[in-house]
Order: structure tokens, then C-alpha cells, then sequence
């Protein structure tokens, strides 16, 4: 579609540049914040990168943490999103769109809701409330639905029907079909999914505030701490090791999404 | 975070990857393809997931319906976020706050996002990253942005103190939130909208110019009512966002008043167990109506509260 670029055309790109720039403004001005000596005199104090050293002191054990918690998640929906995805797939009466309505309500339902719900349920067991494996759990629940839309987004869009048929007249039994046929063809869908549940463990607070212990502290619990209680650079410093740790995967994200879908169906 | 599309789209909108049943011919159904419909492994496979979601989503569930009813107020509980003048309050502002973000979003959304998509002209594919990219930050980072922009330190403040003499900051109360909500929505609107614009037929709209329609009428008339379903869909993932996030309110400032600041300020301040169990499963219903209602009208994919 050409269209003439009249004023309305001008129009229109100065408003979408005014929203670019409120949501990349402040990313820009928290990242210098960072690393600013002192932010309320200006980038002319100086560059430094003391703020973040200091964030390494203070925090170093969230981003461990986080990064453990991801990564755990990331199995846990691996093993248990992709073959009820396949389930999903090859059953597609009322029965099989129910469980994935079902499937899906964590992530409809506010994590607020979803904590209450463990906390009042599982909290009484002391050393399993006490433990890392409680964060697990509200995660793995929080994210299982995006691996297996992902992954049934990819199934419903390939004949994989045909696909074991082949497999299965020349003799292929159950087992060898799912790991031979099925798992490889999926295998952009499980990609996919797993940037978006390793993106969206680390950065994970609804729930996570309300099931963490003093001793079982994530990546953004310590940011709601600091930015609470301390000072604005070292917040931002913070949230400038964050952006460092997810934007990797939100790139590879944009690349896949770009490649595997070229009308960007999101 | 926008969930992907399980349903492959109608065929009728092109890309048609899945044949239809009558389309893969004589006896290619599943029942007869494999011989046999595997029930056995299919459930084995099913299970992990099954047990799982059933032991800590379900049950937990099921305990906090219990757990609400179970307060001195016993079941009345569930009424008193009508009843009590305090939790009406904070329902009352909750989805104000909801509703005017989804509106602010959608008419911003639409507008970039339709440009984006009708226009080609260099630099295009780097403002959508950028539109598109705090689609994962968290609520916490969001308030912080907003932090940025309009608190004590912030650009805002800056700004109207360099030209009034007054410095404007407005991110610890209601407006910094309802600015918060807009920024974590406008990504995941806007690609909504684009998907849906992208779909639309071009002849609808050479016809109604070739009809002498002016360009106003055409968005009116033609494209604007063909992406209801996108704006229906689009809509309530932000209003249901709107009224479960807690991250961002939390940053900015715990005395403002939403419902699931409330929830939190009974469960742990006043260890108002039951109260906060009954509140925030009355919560959780409404976030989810709202999106298996549009989802009903609309047809695609729910989304989440970060």
C-alpha cells in the first residue's frame, strides 16, 4: 500500500514518536542513572561503574537465584508443557479445549490470587515454604501455559497427523513417533516457548513477593528492594543488570517471531 | 505477556496450514490413520501436568474458595467487597483505573499501530522493536519507569521546573499508576493490533475509495469496525491486567488504593486471612470473565498479568 505522505502522514509518525520515545526515554535515562556518579547533578558528575559493583555486593545472591529458579522452571514446563501440548493436540473434542482453558487460568487469574492460594494451602509445610522449590511452583504454574500455547501453536499449523502416519506404517511405535517425528517438528514452538518462560521466571513479581523468604530472595524481590530503600542509582544500576540479563532472550524472541511468522502473529 | 494463538486462523484469512477433515480424503482420519488412538501413552503423557496443575494450582484454589468463607464473617466474606464501604471504594477505583487505561491504550495502540502497518519507510522495523520491547519487564521495573519520568528526580519534574518554576511530580499516587498501566500495555495492544491490521483485505478498502470515500470514512467505516475483534481482544487483556497487577502499585507507593494493594494490606498488615482469600478470588474470577468473555467474542489468545 503506497499512500501519499499528506500531513496526516507526518501527523502520525510525530505521535508514534512521542510513544516510542515515552517507553525507551525512561529505559535510556534509567540505564545512565546507573552509571552516573551522581544522577541529581547530571551525567557531568561522571561515568562510573561503581554503582554496579556495589549492586554485585549487595544482590549478587538474587541474580543467582533467579537465574537457578529460571532454569528449573524451564525443565519443569519442558517436561511437563510439551507432551500435554501433543495431548492437546491430538485430542480436540470439548474435553481437550476445557483442560487448556484450565491450563491457562494461571495466567489469567492475578498472581496475587495464585500465592494466597499456595501460601494458604502449602505454607504450612515449613521446609517446603522455607525453600527456593515454593518460587518454583508458583512459576512453573505461571509459565506452563505460554510452552504449551507455544508449542500447540506450532503443532496445530503442520500436518504432524501425516507426518506419524508415514512414521507409523513403516512401523514406528508410539515412543519413537513423539521423540522422532513429533518433538524435532515442534522444535521452533519449544524454542519459543522456553525464551518466553526463561524471560518470564527472571523477571516474575506478583507472585514471587508473596511466596519468597528472607532467605530465598529473586532478581526483581531485590529490585522492589532497592528501589524502596535505596538510593536512585543504585535502583537503576540494578535495573540496568536486569535489562542485561533479559534482553538477550527478548531478542532472539523478536528474531524468531519475525522469521517463523512473517505476517507477525503475536 | 500475549499468549500465541493455539487455533490456527480460519481459513478464509489465507495460510490455510491445516487441511480441513474433508480435505484429507478417504479414511485419513485419526481414528483410522494410526489404527490404533493410543489412550494409554496419550494419558501417560498427560499426567506430569495433570498431577501438577491439579496439586498446586486446583487444590490451592479450591482452598482458598474454603479459606475465604471460612473468616469471622464466615461466607459473607464474598459480599464484602460490596458491602464494605472500603473495599467498594477500592473496587470502584480499581476498575475506573482499569477502564480509563484500556481506553487511553486502545486509541494510542490503534494509532501507531495502524500507522505502522500502512506505512513502509526507513528506520519503520526499529520503532516497532521499540514499541515492542518492554513487553517483558515486570511490573516493579515498570513503576520504576514511571519513577523516572515523574518522580522527585524525574524527567517530568525536570522539565516543568526548568519552564514554570514548579516541579510537577505525579508518580506516587493514582495518576503515576494509571501512566504505569499505559506504558506496560501499549506493547502488547499495539501487536495485537498490528496482527489484525496486517490480516485486513485491501480490497475492502480500494472499494470504498473507489466509492469516493474520503480517508476518514474509510477508517471509520471500513477498517476500524473490520479490527473490532482485535480491539475486543486487545481490550480486555489490558483491563484484566489493569485490575490484578500489583508490582507496579507496589513500587510506586502502598497507600495507593487498588484492589490488589488491598489484598495485600489485609493479608499481611492486618493478617486478615480470609478477608484477603475472599478478595482476591473474587479478583481472579473477574480478571478471568473478562478475558473468556472476550476471548468468546473474539476468539484469541488470553494474556497475563505480569
Amino acid at each position: 500500500m503506497t499512500h501519499r505522505r499528506g500531513p496526516a502522514f507526518w501527523a502520525q509518525l510525530t505521535f508514534t514518536l512521542l510513544v516510542c520515545a515515552l517507553l525507551v526515554v525512561p529505559v535510556v535515562l534509567s540505564m545512565l542513572a546507573g552509571v552516573t556518579v551522581n544522577y541529581f547533578v547530571g551525567i557531568k558528575s561522571g561515568l562510573t561503574l561503581k554503582w554496579v559493583d556495589e549492586v554485585w555486593r549487595l544482590y549478587a545472591e538474587t541474580i543467582g537465584l533467579s537465574m537457578q529458579i529460571a532454569f528449573a522452571c524451564l525443565a519443569c514446563t519442558l517436561l511437563l508443557g510439551v507432551p500435554a501440548a501433543y495431548v492437546l493436540a491430538r485430542k480436540q473434542g470439548a474435553v481437550a479445549r476445557a483442560i487448556e482453558e484450565l491450563l491457562v487460568m494461571p495466567v489469567a487469574v492475578p498472581g496475587l490470587a495464585t500465592a494466597l492460594a499456595l501460601i494458604v494451602t502449602y505454607g504450612g509445610f515449613g521446609d517446603f515454604r522455607r525453600s527456593w522449590l515454593f518460587i518454583l511452583a508458583g512459576h512453573v504454574l505461571f509459565t506452563l501455559p505460554f510452552m504449551v500455547r507455544s508449542v500447540l501453536a506450532v503443532l496445530h499449523s503442520i500436518d504432524f497427523a501425516t507426518l506419524e502416519e508415514g512414521a507409523a506404517s513403516l512401523g514406528a511405535g508410539f515412543i519413537q513417533r513423539f521423540v522422532h517425528v513429533v518433538l524435532p517438528n515442534c522444535l521452533s514452538g519449544i524454542l519459543a516457548g522456553s525464551l518466553m518462560v526463561l524471560t518470564l521466571s527472571m523477571g516474575e513479581f506478583n507472585l514471587t513477593w508473596l511466596l519468597h523468604t528472607p532467605l530465598t530472595k529473586t532478581l526483581p524481590v531485590g529490585l522492589a528492594d532497592s528501589y524502596a530503600s535505596m538510593r536512585l542509582e543504585i535502583g537503576s544500576a540494578y535495573t540496568l543488570v536486569f535489562f542485561v540479563m533479559i534482553v538477550p532472550s527478548l531478542i532472539l524472541l523478536q528474531i524468531l517471531a519475525g522469521r517463523g511468522r512473517p505476517r507477525s502473529e503475536q | 505477556m500475549a499468549l500465541p494463538p493455539s487455533q490456527p486462523p480460519p481459513a478464509s484469512q489465507g495460510e490455510a496450514f491445516f487441511p480441513s477433515p474433508a480435505k484429507r480424503g478417504r479414511g485419513q482420519g485419526w481414528g483410522q490413520v494410526l489404527l490404533r488412538r493410543d489412550p494409554l501413552p496419550l494419558a501417560a503423557l498427560m499426567a506430569p501436568a495433570a498431577v501438577v496443575f491439579g496439586a498446586f494450582f486446583l487444590l490451592p484454589m479450591a482452598r482458598l474458595f474454603v479459606i475465604g468463607g471460612s473468616g469471622a464473617e464466615g461466607w459473607a466474606a464474598y459480599a464484602s467487597i460490596l458491602l464494605n464501604p472500603r473495599h467498594l471504594q477500592s473496587l470502584v477505583s480499581t476498575v475506573l483505573l482499569s477502564a480509563g487505561v484500556t481506553a487511553v491504550t486502545l486509541a494510542v495502540s490503534t494509532v501507531t499501530g495502524l500507522f505502522l502497518v500502512r506505512h513502509r519507510f526507513p528506520g519503520r522495523s526499529v520503532l516497532v522493536a521499540m514499541l515492542t520491547f518492554p513487553l517483558a519487564f515486570p511490573g516493579v521495573v515498570i513503576g520504576f519507569m514511571v519513577i523516572m519520568l515523574a518522580g522527585r528526580q524525574g524527567l517530568i519534574g525536570d522539565v516543568t521546573q526548568a519552564l514554570t518554576g514548579s516541579k510537577l511530580v505525579f508518580a506516587y499516587s493514582m495518576a503515576g499508576l494509571f501512566l504505569g498501566y499505559v506504558y506496560f500495555s501499549i506493547p502488547r495492544v499495539i501487536l495485537t493490533v498490528m496482527a489484525s491490521a496486517e490480516k485486513l483485505d485491501p480490497s475492502h478498502e480500494e472499494a470504498a475509495r473507489s466509492l469516493g470515500a474520503r480517508p476518514w470514512q474509510v477508517v471509520a467505516h471500513v477498517i476500524l469496525p473490520a479490527l473490532k475483534p482485535a480491539f475486543l481482544s486487545a481490550g480486555a487483556i489490558c483491563f484484566a491486567t489493569a485490575m490484578g497487577a500489583f508490582g507496579t502499585a507496589f513500587t510506586l507507593a502502598t497507600r495507593i488504593d487498588v484492589l490488589p494493594m488491598t489484598i495485600y494490606t489485609e493479608f499481611t498488615l492486618q493478617a486478615n486471612i480470609a478477608t484477603a482469600a475472599a478478595l482476591s478470588f473474587v479478583l481472579g474470577a473477574v480478571t478471568w470473565a473478562a478475558l473468556a468473555t472476550a476471548r468468546s467474542f473474539a476468539g484469541s489468545s488470553v494474556a497475563a498479568a505480569g
